[in-house]
């Protein structure tokens, strides 16, 4: 085999994100993190299946839930208080502690997830949308942000073995 | 001394960063930024940046819990 057959090296300013839930907590650890290190230079390439799908909607109704989430513990009177399950199953209570959660997002100066897309999208972070999940969930191409790219496994496959970072999330 | 100052004041992880990405962005190699935060993190951050980017750090101060960072830009 001649040098000139073999693949070159990997660019270690490269990474890549396997995007899998869409809860408003869980979306703030791919957003951080791609438009972050797109900022020191890296390029990144998010890949976003299942419940990290809806992420792309143009339209982005974004809830957290406690149920089942004993370490979401919320800052109220001093202290922190947890939710017991079966509170969180009733009706209004997710909703309630959405709208906590995003009155203290706002308090403490933390980004909102839309606003963190848009400089994702500003700073060419490669998207890519699981045709699969698309398929099975019933979305469209038209119901998702502009310059979403449509792709399968073999899609992502193909950007990990080139990047130096690839996290599942 | 700087050739712009930008305000993060109030803002949190990772803004400060990305806002001060975007202001390097405007200015030409050499020129100085100045960044403004509040952001006990940004410490670790603003040194990890500047590493990673080839940026210099080149001034860091801590005043009344406002954090005071130098950047040369690279180039």
């Amino acid at each position: 085999m001649s040098s000139t057959d073999l693949k070159p090296g990997i660019d270690p300013n490269t990474m890549s994100i396997i995007v899998t839930k869409g809860s408003l907590d869980w979306a703030y650890p791919p957003f951080i993190l791609s438009t972050t290190a797109a900022a020191m230079g890296l390029e990144v390439t998010m890949f976003f299946t299942f419940y990290g799908l809806p992420l792309l909607m143009k339209d982005l109704s974004l809830q957290v839930s406690s149920l089942g989430n004993p370490a979401m513990k919320m800052p109220m009177m001093g202290m922190h208080m947890g939710m017991p399950n079966i509170v969180s199953a009733i009706p209004g209570v997710d909703a309630a502690a959405s709208k906590m959660m995003k009155n203290l997002i706002k308090k403490k100066g933390v980004a909102s997830i839309p606003e963190l897309r848009d400089l994702a999208v500003e700073a060419d972070v490669r998207m890519i949308a699981c045709q699969m999940t698309l398929d099975l969930f019933e979305y469209s191409k038209d119901d998702m942000i502009e310059g979403v790219e449509i792709g399968g496994a073999a899609t992502y496959i193909e950007v990990a073995t080139q990047s130096h970072i690839n996290l599942f999330i | 001394m700087a050739d712009q100052v930008l305000d993060a004041k109030g803002l949190n992880c990772p803004l400060p960063i990305l806002k001060a990405k975007k202001a390097l962005k405007s200015l030409e190699g050499g020129q100085v930024l100045e960044v403004l935060s509040t952001d006990p993190g940004s410490v670790a951050d603003f040194s990890a940046f500047c590493r990673t980017t080839g940026n210099e750090l080149v001034e860091q101060n801590e005043a009344d819990g406002i954090y005071t960072y130098l950047i040369r830009k690279a180039g």
